[in-house]
């Protein structure tokens, strides 16, 4: 069988190192065209009319005199008299119209009545909740016993509220017809399943469904399904006989398209005199709206812990169902336990990268930790800058130091690649993967580049469409590893089968055969060789083509890694401002394909990061059920000039390489909501509980008024 | 959006004239009244813009009086070097429009006298948003930006970056409207709804702002906003100070607050405590404190008292020089 491997350090010319972004220079100059900037000749416009009440029974629908205004096509009822609305800003009638402001006439004409219901949609009450779900006590060991015979043991109420996507470009898509056949610019993750759900909703075959997404902005895992508005879109189309373009408004965006599930909990953790954890009990809650959410990974990364007991209420609540956000689950656990293990530090006199290293061995990675937090310390300037929570402040402004570590899977998923050498020494690699912003289409060229010894310029990728072969999801951090390895091993069996086509003309066995900076040679004997487009020349007249898939033999990916961060902030003590005035990220990812864009993905995570951990909160009304802050004024995001100074470093080199690729996508935004807590409170010397850390709720803890509120 | 008819007057007479049928509206920068239409929140017979009306803009310092034209855009306001020397916390005023594209746009009477930004407001349950049983939307609801010297049911915030400073400096504002000219206190353009339906601010129709003037001579000031972020955002709460007198010695002294009632909150008896002493780090306690009197916060805002505290004690300290 053949051989599939990752060059050698030695003979890597693309995989480490850090060309731009291919499709920088499209991007940034507006050519390139995302699925919303597509506008084909006859295009109509869609808007919906959403619901005003987060719980309602529609009793009647009059959409006669939206129908009646020139310029509208079509009007689509979604949801029709005795539907029952569970969220507010659910989707009631669609209408496409030749313009978006006809289209915005009709929806004002058009008049719902509504029974309204009661509402729900302040799940940290969990007491209050009418629909409460509480899961099934789960206990390791003997935590009673444990805790008795504890040193110290602290004792925590958290919590982080429910936040959204905030895609740049909204949910939405332009959706085209020709006979029957479908063609939609999707705003996805999911060139290649998309397909499939169109189809079974539109009841036409999946072949008849085409997907394209050259470029999308923005999706952190809001965007693997068409979702109702995609089947509406197409529905749209069909009966209009004419492209619709239907992309949600901000406000839709905010309150529908995508959340991340709230988690509070309350914890108890204890040690021993020694500083080692001993025991953990966490009774928690949360909600991912009308589903509620499930139990997070809790204690997080110190996960063998021997003594624990664990309690979960899901609290559904009449808001959209969450979706995955940027590592499902983890940055909720990552809080709730890095915070409550730092207040233990604290009880303890320990430096809490101190504490944490004593307790590494609970941890599936322990030598990694250990050697990232020795990088990140001294990145941080740790040991001198570091100073106790329990010490006599002065002055307003208080600085302090967090630290925080979390881990991730990132295997690449079942990815499908065909590469062809066209004759004239052209290469391309075609896969209906997709480039949600992350630079997949850069890395996909280096590994060609890389492995026919040409420069980026030389190879072509194609992806973002639907009728090359199956590419996974980008979800999970897995497309790397997915894409990276497919393409790797069509590349290299494209390779071989040009090298025996050429070996004849360079007496030697095809194995001798190498490419590398743009030649064919015989390896050791460089003077033996032709170029590249020599070489393509002796293939025939037809390209040499082959497909790669993963998973599939040889090395080229694995899982799991390992990240630290260290926030360092600063605190007005009278105002409650907080400003992150650095972070600091270490990081793991195997071997890394561009380290500029693995360095990119740390620093979006941090940006994000900063962002949750200050500023994001979904703000339902507890009169209206609806969000007060479904628009960018007061749902804030971080700017630039509130993201302080981000450093970034990836472990890299022996121990990391040999692993094979690995992806990186959520573990950098895992971790700043814990480490930029725990610096607010070695700043201020208490915690605050609750995120976002906002004035009130600083200037509340620093009062000595607790709690989540 | 709803139809609306759009009039651009060159004279402030027939401006004036255009501005008198019921529905119309001035549209200055229109930063913020063409989402208000999009959203449907507010809505417009005729838009009479403004910006062809050459008399409205321009800025002037002389014989110890500031006057600013209502048209003149924020950033003219910033870069004007005369205007800055005479006031300087012009600059940090400005800046509370905090993105350059609002700056380049948005001019000094669409600050004065833009719409609140009360999210029960923007929601179309109007600025007192009372729900249907009469009960305040925003008591009994999330009011964590709202005010802390409610008026009646006016529980919004007063928005404006400029007007804090110039109701500090005493600054006057002159309103042309069908029976000619009137010149008012700025603190008197701005009103508390007392039902539903008013505005917040006192012009009548067919009134525009012409301009404001202000006495710059032999008086400091300085502004402190809190803003929890440093970009584009609002201030949770601001202050603006003037102080006359040979300082340390203060004669008279104004503090206004920001973002704090439906109206700039003049805190007179702040500033009564402040003349004819000295400033000193006591005194500006005092004065802080006194600035808090009758506060009012509402279920969530009580961090805003804080916020006041410190708003004004800062901006009184950069007057004396004793910034942190």
């Amino acid at each position: 069988m053949a051989d599939y491997s990752w060059p050698e350090a030695d003979r890597r010319r693309q995989i480490g190192h850090r060309p731009a972004r291919l499709d920088g220079p499209v991007k940034s100059t507006g050519f390139a065209k995302y699925p919303s900037d597509q506008n084909p000749p006859g295009l109509l416009a869609a808007k919906i009319l959403t619901c005003p009440h987060a719980h309602a029974r529609v009793v009647a629908i009059d959409v006669s005199a939206a129908e009646t205004i020139p310029g509208v096509r079509v009007v689509h009822v979604i949801q029709g008299v005795g539907s029952e609305i569970q969220w507010a800003a659910d989707e009631v009638v669609a209408v496409a119209a030749e313009t978006e402001d006809i289209a915005r006439d009709a929806l004002r004409t058009i008049q719902v009545e509504y029974e309204v219901l009661p509402h729900f949609v302040t799940e940290k009450h969990r007491d209050r909740a009418p629909a409460a779900q509480p899961g099934a006590e789960r206990t390791d060991g003997d935590p009673d016993a444990a805790f008795a015979s504890a040193h110290r043991t602290v004792e925590q109420t958290l919590g982080m509220p429910q936040i959204a996507h905030m895609c740049l470009e909204p949910h939405g898509q332009v959706a085209a017809w020709d006979g029957d056949e479908l063609e939609v610019h999707a705003s996805t993750q999911a060139v290649s399943t998309l397909a499939g759900q169109f189809a079974s909703e539109l009841g036409i075959p999946a072949t008849q469904v085409r997907i394209r997404t050259e470029y999308m902005g923005g999706g952190f895992g809001s965007k693997f399904s068409p979702d109702r508005w995609g089947i509406v879109g197409a529905e749209l189309a069909r009966k209009a006989g004419a492209p619709v373009k239907l992309f949600l408004d901000r406000d839709q965006e905010v309150s529908v398209a995508g959340s991340r599930p709230s988690a509070f909990a309350r914890v108890r953790v204890a040690a021993d005199e020694q500083g080692k954890l001993v025991a953990w009990d966490s009774d928690s809650w949360g909600s991912g709206g009308l589903p509620g959410t499930g139990q997070t990974p809790l204690p997080y990364v110190f996960s063998k812990l021997p003594n624990r007991r664990l309690r979960h209420t899901s609290v559904p609540t009449n808001l959209a169902g969450s979706r995955a956000w940027r590592a499902p689950n983890h940055p909720q656990a990552c809080f709730l336990t890095m915070a409550c293990l730092d207040d233990l530090a604290s009880e303890l006199d320990l430096d809490p990268i101190d504490f944490l290293d004593r307790n590494l061995d609970f941890t599936g990675r322990a030598d990694v930790y250990r050697e990232e937090l020795g990088v990140a310390a001294e990145m941080a300037g740790w040991k001198e800058r570091w100073q106790p929570r329990k010490r006599s402040r002065q002055g307003a402004l208080q600085r302090g130091l967090g630290v925080s570590i979390h881990t991730w899977g990132g295997r690449g998923h079942a990815s499908n690649c065909d590469v062809t050498v066209h004759p004239d020494g052209a290469v391309e690699a075609r896969l209906g993967s997709q480039d949600i912003g992350t630079g997949t289409r850069t890395i996909v060229a280096q590994v060609l580049a890389e492995t026919f010894g040409l420069e980026l310029d030389q190879v072509r990728v194609s992806l973002g469409d639907n009728r090359f072969p199956q590419s996974g999801p980008s979800g999970g951090s897995s497309t790397v590893g997915g894409v990276c390895s497919s393409t790797r091993r069509a590349a290299q069996d494209a390779l071989r089968e040009v090298l025996a086509r050429v070996a004849p003309q360079l007496e030697a066995a095809p194995e001798q055969l190498a490419a590398a900076a743009g030649r064919v040679f015989v390896e050791g004997e460089p003077s033996r060789a032709m170029s590249w487009s020599e070489a393509a020349a002796q293939i025939g007249g037809a390209p040499v083509s082959a497909q790669g898939r993963n998973p599939g033999p040889g090395r080229l990916i694995s899982s799991g890694v390992g990240g630290v961060q260290i926030a360092e902030v600063e605190v007005d003590m009278d105002t409650g401002v907080v400003h992150v005035e650095r972070m600091v990220a270490v990081q793991d990812c195997g071997l890394v394909i561009n380290r500029r864009l693995a360095e990119s993905q740390v620093y979006g995570g941090l940006i994000m990061g900063v962002g949750y951990a200050l500023f994001e909160e979904w703000i339902p009304d507890p009169i209206t059920g609806r969000l007060l802050n479904a628009d960018m004024e007061f749902y804030k995001l971080a700017g630039l000039v509130d993201v302080g100074s981000l450093e970034v470093h990836m472990m890299t080199g022996p121990g990391y390489d040999e692993r094979g690729v690995i992806g990186l996508g959520e573990p950098p935004v895992i971790s700043p909501g814990a480490a930029i807590s725990n610096a607010v409170a070695n700043a201020i010397g208490v915690r605050v509980p609750y995120l976002p850390l906002t004035p009130d709720r600083v200037l509340d803890a620093l009062a000595g008024r607790g709690g989540i509120a | 959006m709803r139809p609306f008819s759009y009039a651009a007057p060159t004279t402030v007479e027939q401006a004036v004239s255009l501005l008198e049928a019921e529905g119309s509206e001035v549209l200055a920068g229109g930063t913020d009244l063409l989402s208000l239409l999009k959203d449907d929140v507010e809505q417009v017979e005729r838009l009479v813009a403004l910006r062809g009306v050459g008399d409205l803009s321009g800025i002037d310092v002389s014989g110890g009086r500031l006057r600013v034209g209502s048209m003149t855009t924020l950033q003219e306001l910033r870069d004007h070097a005369e205007a800055s020397a005479a006031v300087p916390a012009l600059g940090t005023a400005s800046d509370g429009a905090a993105s350059a594209q609002l700056r380049a746009m948005g001019t000094v009477g669409g600050d004065l006298l833009q719409r609140p930004r009360c999210w029960y407001y923007r929601r179309g349950h109007g600025l007192l948003a009372l729900g249907e049983d009469g009960r305040s939307m925003v008591a009994e609801g999330d009011n964590r930006y709202h005010a802390i010297f409610p008026e009646g049911d006016a529980r919004f915030v007063s928005p404006s970056s400029l007007a804090p400073l110039l109701v500090a400096l005493g600054a006057e504002a002159t309103v042309r409207g069908p029976d000619g000219e009137r010149r008012v206190p700025v603190e008197a353009l701005y009103r508390a709804p007392q039902a539903e339906g008013e505005r917040e601010n006192t012009l009548a129709a067919g009134e525009l702002l012409v301009e404001v003037t202000a006495g710059v001579g032999g008086v400091r000031s300085a502004v402190y906003e809190v803003r929890q972020r440093r970009s584009l955002d609002w201030p949770l709460m601001a202050a603006a100070v003037s102080l006359t007198g040979e300082a340390p010695r203060v004669d008279r002294a104004r503090i206004v607050l920001g973002h704090a009632a439906p109206t700039p909150y003049l805190a007179a008896a702040a500033g009564d405590l402040l003349a004819g002493g000295e400033l000193t780090p006591e005194r500006i306690e005092e004065a802080a404190e006194a600035a808090l009197e009758g506060a009012r916060p509402l279920s969530g805002n009580r961090y805003k008292v804080q916020l006041a505290r410190v708003a004004v004690r800062r901006a009184l300290e950069r007057l004396a020089g004793m910034e942190a």
